[in-house]
């Protein structure tokens, strides 16, 4: 069987994998990363979302042969070692950003990849664009935003630039 | 999903002697279409040849022309200085396709292969009259799309680059997207350039992308909205299903063209 070596949350690893395992595959039932959630397996619903190599990326629809050599951060790798929270999950909890929190996961990792790639701040539209591979079907999605958008200056440590408000 | 093989060759003639030997093997770009096609059994290829190691993911400009590797993430265009400068609209159609997540994996040479008569990108190189480059020949796009999923490409054949020709005087694209998927309900792009006067309309046409010559002429004559706000599309060509029956469509083209017109004016 071929092999995949990756590093996810910082730490490597080697994996017997098929040609057909998915990434989310291999990060839940490979390494049991089971924070990683699949909702639809049809590339739609954004649960499954991870980074790979700094991008937001659904990981139903990425091969694990295709993440040989990457390095993978998913929703168990973003909180400090000590339990003390990624500031975005911080909000979420703060904001009441989740109900039943399946697609809380891949909410937060997109939410953490979009406000790294704005450092010039983000609109409500903005983040409400940004946010469109991920569905929830409990908050209705306004508190979602008002996390992000609370995380965005604890993230830039500066405050959100009045243009983007 | 059936199992294949997975082969990630370092060159391009490495990837063409894989394709050309196994007549069931497959090219892999970002996956974005494939693989759900591989999870619903659609498809049961041997091999997936991934190109992601061909140094395809690339752009440069040079006086008279625009070119993007065929591995290009939608993302990289949409944010590329060169592109946002010489071609204002394709950087904006980048980043109108699907979402985040699929713009950092779907590629431009993906999109045109698989030619989804839906898609944003064949529009694109439709409408600004561009060269699709393959590792054996250069071609123009108005031989490259044939029809829903169908294109000009020899099995085996990789698309390696596009070519865009500038200098791009005006050009914008609007598409109204079907709320669920994010694809083009109907969208149409509009151009001034070094291929004239383009109208290429995604989305509606039975046979995928194709060109609004009765708007072309008249935008030749006045580029403005109101040349073309008479001119309607005869639905017996276009799509019907339950997003949109082909006389919905009929009339979207036009607003759409309409829109289009004004954002490149
Ligand atoms: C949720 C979602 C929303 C989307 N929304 C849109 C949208 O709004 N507009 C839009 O246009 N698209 C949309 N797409 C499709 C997306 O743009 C895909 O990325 C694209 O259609 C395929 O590109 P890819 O790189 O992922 O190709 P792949 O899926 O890897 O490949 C597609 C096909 O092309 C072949 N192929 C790939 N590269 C080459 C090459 N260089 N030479 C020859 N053959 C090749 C493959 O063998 C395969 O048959 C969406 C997709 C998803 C999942
Ligand atoms: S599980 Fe991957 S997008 Fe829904
Ligand atoms: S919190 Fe339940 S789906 Fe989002």
């Amino acid at each position: 069987m071929p092999q995949v070596t990756l590093t996810v949350n910082g730490k490597r690893h080697t994996v017997e994998v098929e040609g057909r395992t998915l990434l989310v595959e291999l990060l839940r039932e490979k390494l049991g990363l089971t924070g990683t959630h699949v909702g639809c397996d049809t590339s739609q619903c954004g649960a499954c979302v991870v980074h790979v190599n700094g991008d937001s990326v659904k990981s139903c629809t990425m091969l694990a042969l295709q993440a040989d050599g990457a390095s993978v951060t998913t929703i168990e790798g973003l909180a400090k070692p000590d339990g003390t929270l990624h500031p975005m999950q911080e909000m979420f909890r703060e904001h009441h950003a989740l109900q039943c929190g399946f697609c809380t996961p891949g909410m937060v990792m997109s939410a953490i990849d979009l406000v790294n790639k704005h450092p010039e701040g983000l609109t409500e539209a903005q983040i409400r664009e940004g946010l469109e591979g991920n569905l929830c079907r409990c908050t209705g999605y306004h508190n979602i935003v008002k996390a992000v958008a609370a995380a965005w200056p604890l993230m830039h440590g500066k405050t959100m630039p009045a243009a983007a408000e | 999903m059936y199992d294949f093989a997975y082969h990630k060759p370092a060159s391009i003639a490495d990837a063409v002697a894989l394709l050309a030997g196994d007549p069931e093997a497959r090219p892999l770009a970002g996956g974005q279409t494939l693989i759900p096609v591989l999870k619903q059994r659609l498809n049961k290829p041997s091999k997936l040849i991934d190109l992601s190691g061909l140094g395809l993911n690339r752009i440069s400009v040079s006086g008279n022309a625009l070119s993007i590797g065929a591995m290009t993430p939608h993302a990289t265009v949409a944010n590329s200085a060169d592109v946002q400068r010489a071609i204002p609209a394709l950087a904006k159609l980048a980043g109108g396709i699907g979402d985040n997540q699929v713009r950092n994996r779907g590629t431009i040479g993906g999109s045109l292969a698989n030619n989804d008569p839906a898609a944003c990108y064949p529009a694109a190189v439709l409408g600004l009259g561009a060269t699709v480059v393959t590792n054996k020949r250069r071609i123009a796009a108005d031989d490259f799309f044939q029809g829903m999923f169908t294109t000009a490409l020899e099995p085996g054949e990789i698309i390696t680059e596009v070519v865009f020709p500038l200098p791009v005087e005006k050009a914008a694209y609007m598409k109204f997207a079907q709320p669920a998927s994010r694809f083009a309900l109907v969208g149409v792009f509009v151009a001034k350039g070094p291929a004239g006067v383009r109208v290429a309309v995604t989305g509606a046409g039975q046979n995928g992308v194709f060109r609004q010559r009765e708007m072309e002429a008249a935008l030749t004559a006045r580029f403005a909205p109101d040349a073309i706000a008479n001119i309607k599309t005869p639905p017996d060509q276009l799509n019907s299903d339950i997003h949109g029956s082909a006389e919905y469509r009929s009339h979207l083209i036009t607003v759409m063209a309409k829109r289009a017109v004004a954002a490149a004016a």
